[in-house]
């Protein structure tokens, strides 16, 4: 592997690895990418900064050979080349590790490697020494015989990169890779990322965290509004002044003002559980209590129950065990219809799936969730005229970018589906708003006019719940974080005292996870 | 999207699929080598008056099937069972008004009932299967079809009988039967007087659909199930409820023939009718209007059908291989045409927001 990186000639007379130049995508509903000019040095690692929907997933895709560029030219060591499948770019020796694993569970470290790569090295021992090799080359510490499920996840991503090597890429595109990993899986990463380095890769890393890439990048190029707006050394600047590069001149911090919170009650859990299909707990000894104007903030790794807890207490899933009260009524035994009626507002962590029609008109989408109350239904009959004045309210109030109401919600871009669902759930009165992921894949723009939303129905009194990953926006939003640890709440932090990594070691069970109460 | 860029695309879909339908009979005609020029110009000759009515009362009992089966398509409902549902149903309108224990109309009005009941039954069990017991209920409507044809000629020898070679419920007495109405003043057929229900049920299906809160919730489950759910509907009992509607209209079906034309449910009674419904639904796109256009077509070919062999010579069964056609192009060109309209939308929705930007873009640049 190595032989073929270092004696590439390129690489020898400097050319770059990746040269960019006047990138332009223009995709249908989404922000296009335009301008984008990148040299991307071959041996160094080179990150790509960038809000949520800044234009850098579109960029990697089209160097990843998803999606071709409209205009601009790809240089790969040196030669103009046109990239037109992942095909292409797997040829030219470039891979990717996407944010989201694309592993087979029940299907061992060899397997999940070698599925679709088995003309390389076969899928018997021949691979498994090659997957050895590599796993002792860059310290994976990998056994090629485990299977994937009982593998955590600082260990798939490894599998991923790995998978990637195996393939022979020399140039390797890394979207998020620190998304989903607690600090210490993160410095775990960074060490692998050094030796490949050292072993003459190209890495390129795309992140929105800003401490990170100035600790692992050797250059770092900022991506805003779908352009390269600066490339710069990690050195010259500030995390302070990467943050306003990436987001223009005004930077929105979610940083809570005076405490609002009451001494009501409003939302009241008692030791709640779920069993999944197989009578496992996914949730167990759940107990929680959120007041008016409180935001109960729940931080932990993905999978750990959030999504269980979420809709348990909107009720899409049924309790083995405990209760739920919603102000003085025990909604345990109501339907989700009767609890949404009853003032729950859900802002729901996948909007496509669970918060939009998206091939219904936006006045449609007001009446999603809402169809028992005015204005836009009256009885049992749906009132036209009520949800479409509610929902041009709606688009004028919160800001959603929109030709119209009669669009569909399809044809929207993340952030703007977000706002309208935002503003929908805080349309009839809610006493409970349940925010999960509230700012996931929106940009920067919604993102700042979504925490100030949060920040508004708490000062008006609403008891909000929110579920996030983004450490910084539960840390900025909430008056208390709860960490939810294998279904249990395994700590209890007041978000003026508690750092990223004391959230961290409580999420990956650092801490003694009997200690329930840890010490705010 | 502009309004008439919508009416355009809307109107697109059907234009195209039957203009696909036609090139590929045509084919089909020049490949077994028959009388092409003969086919086309019996299949756009203007029907006779009497064929005329006999169309209206074939497209009428259409539309009722078609509109029964696109009431579970609108929530992704598959009811294949239309077919055993109306059938069933039939039977039991048969029986009863074959029985007499009301006077008159009421007796009408008893198996109209009896008849709704039953199709909404028939379903309602499929419905109960899927959503209690998850069982798929395309697997089991095919089934119950299968069961209702069996049950139906075990039940008509105990309470019907049998004269000659046919076997069928008893007459119903005269003043329960059902007028029909002159539509051209010299031809020997009329039509059916149920055939209004048609007119009445579309314009429920309608209102229903579009108008009420269960209207949209059929409407969102059917969009999205997940985002229905967490929008509170309760899917168990909507997928009840559509099945006991889609049923209930299927038992109308068989009703137009049986109170103004055979006044008894014989073992020659037409089937076919609830899988026709099937493709008509899918032609008329689920909407109302829509699927009375399809159903007027469909009962156009078979009508003109009808005149091929005496006219051109070939077999009138090529009308029905063309409907298929007809049904399988449907499918693919609305397909096409959907994720064009997606795809223009976003373009368009894209340009309209730069545009807005870029208008906006001056006073931006001075605060910079």
């Amino acid at each position: 592997m190595s032989s073929q990186v270092d004696t590439t000639p390129a690489a020898a007379a400097g050319t770059p690895a990746i040269e960019l130049r006047g990138i332009g995508k223009r995709f249908p509903g989404v922000i296009a990418n335009h301008d984008v000019d990148m040299t991307i040095r071959a041996g160094s690692i080179h990150a790509v900064v960038g809000e949520n929907g800044a234009g850098k997933s579109t960029l990697m895709k089209i160097l990843y050979g998803v999606q071709p560029p409209d205009d601009g030219t790809i240089a790969v060591n040196g030669e103009t080349v046109t990239l037109s499948t992942t095909g292409d770019a797997i040829a030219r020796g470039i891979g990717m590790v996407f944010q989201h694993f694309m592993l087979a569970d029940n299907l061992s470290v060899l397997e999940n490697v070698v599925l679709g790569a088995e003309r390389l090295h076969g899928i018997g021992d021949a691979a498994r020494e090659r997957i050895q090799e590599i796993s002792r080359q860059y310290g994976f510490d990998l056994d090629p015989d485990e299977l994937v499920e009982t593998l955590g996840v600082g260990e798939r991503q490894r599998v991923e990169i790995l998978k990637v090597l195996y393939r022979g890429a020399s140039i390797i595109i890394l979207d998020e890779p620190t998304a989903v990993l607690v600090p210490q899986e993160v410095d775990a990463l960074f060490t692998n990322l050094r030796l490949l380095k050292a072993e003459g890769h190209t890495l390129i890393f795309i992140s929105h965290k800003l401490d990170e890439v100035r600790a692992i990048a050797d250059e770092i190029t900022v991506v805003r509004r779908g352009t390269t707006v600066a490339s710069v050394r990690p050195d010259e600047v500030t995390s302070r002044q990467l943050a306003e590069l990436m987001v223009g001149s005004e930077l929105p911090s979610p940083s809570t003002e005076e405490s609002t919170v009451t001494d009501r009650v409003l939302l009241s859990v008692r030791d709640l559980e779920v069993l999944d299909a197989a009578g496992r707990p996914e949730l167990s000894g759940i107990s929680l209590d959120i007041h008016a104007g409180e935001v109960l903030g729940i931080a932990g790794v993905e999978g750990n129950g959030q999504t269980e807890l979420v809709e348990a207490i909107i009720g899409m899933r049924r309790l083995s065990r405990g209760s739920v009260r919603l102000g003085d009524e025990d909604v345990t035994s109501w339907s989700t219809k009767r609890r949404r009626e009853s003032g729950i507002g859900y802002i729901p962590e996948d909007r496509h799936r669970h918060g939009l029609l998206l091939d219904s008109p936006l006045w449609e989408n007001r009446i999603l969730g809402h169809q028992t109350r005015p204005p836009s239904v009256r009885g049992g009959w749906l009132s036209l005229r009520g949800a479409r004045r509610d929902s041009t309210r709606i688009v004028e109030q919160y800001d959603v970018r929109t030709p119209g109401i009669d669009t569909t919600a399809r044809a929207l871009s993340g952030g703007n589906q977000q706002k309208f669902i935002v503003g929908r759930e805080m349309s009839g009165d809610p006493r409970l708003l349940i925010a999960s992921h509230p700012t996931r894949g929106v940009d920067v723009g919604a993102q700042a006019q979504i925490w100030r939303h949060i920040k508004d129905a708490r000062r008006e009194g609403l008891a909000v719940l929110l579920v996030s990953a983004d450490l910084d926006e539960l840390i900025g939003l909430s008056d208390t974080i709860s960490v939810l640890l294998r279904g249990r709440l395994v700590g209890r932090f007041d978000p003026r005292a508690v750092t990223p990594q004391d959230l961290g070691s409580a999420m990956t069970g650092a801490d003694d996870p009997t200690d329930e109460e840890a010490p705010a | 999207m502009s309004v008439v860029r919508r009416g355009a695309l809307a109107l697109a879909s059907p234009v195209l699929a039957l203009l696909l339908a036609g090139l590929i009979i045509t084919v089909v005609l020049a490949v077994i080598g028959d009388d092409i020029a003969g086919f086309w110009s019996v299949m756009s000759s203007v029907p006779e008056p009497r064929n005329a009515v006999a169309m209206l009362n074939q497209a009428s009992v259409l539309y009722l099937s078609g509109v029964a089966a696109a009431i579970g398509f609108r929530m992704n409902l598959f009811n294949i069972g239309v077919e055993g549902q109306y059938r069933l149903a039939a039977f039991a309108a048969g029986a009863v008004a074959g029985a007499a224990w009301l006077p008159g109309y009421l007796n009408s009005l008893l198996a109209v009932v009896v008849a709704m009941a039953v199709g909404a039954a028939w379903a309602g069990l499929a419905g109960a299967l899927r959503a209690y017991r998850g069982v798929s209920e395309v697997i089991s409507t095919i089934m119950l079809n299968s069961i209702a044809g069996f049950l139906i000629s075990y039940l008509i020898v105990k309470v019907g009988r049998t004269t000659g070679n046919a076997t069928g419920t008893d007459p119903m007495p005269e003043g329960s039967r059902i007028g029909t109405i002159a539509i051209f003043p010299d031809s020997p057929t009329e039509l059916y007087g149920l055939s209004l229900l048609a007119i009445v049920v579309g314009v429920l299906f309608w209102l229903v659909l579009n108008r009420t809160r269960f209207g949209f919730e059929l409407r969102a489950t059917g969009a999205s199930d997940s985002a229905a759910v967490a929008s509170g509907v309760d899917s168990r009992r909507m997928i009840v409820t559509t099945m006991l509607l889609s049923g209930a209209v299927a038992g109308l079906v068989g009703l137009p023939v049986i109170f103004s034309s055979a006044y008894n449910y014989g073992s020659s009674f037409q089937a076919g009718l609830g899988f026709a419904g099937i493709a008509v639904a899918l032609l008329g796109r689920n909407h109302p209007v829509g699927i009375a256009f399809a159903a007027l077509l469909f009962a156009y070919l078979s009508q003109q059908a009808n005149l091929l062999n005496i006219l051109a010579g070939i077999s009138p069964d090529i009308v029905a291989v063309a409907q298929g056609v007809v049904v399988m192009s449907v499918v693919i060109v609305y397909e096409v045409v959907r994720r064009y309209r997606v795809r223009a939308e976003q373009t368009q929705v894209a340009s309209t927001l730069s545009a807005e930007s870029r208008a906006a873009a001056p006073t931006e640049g001075a605060a910079s």
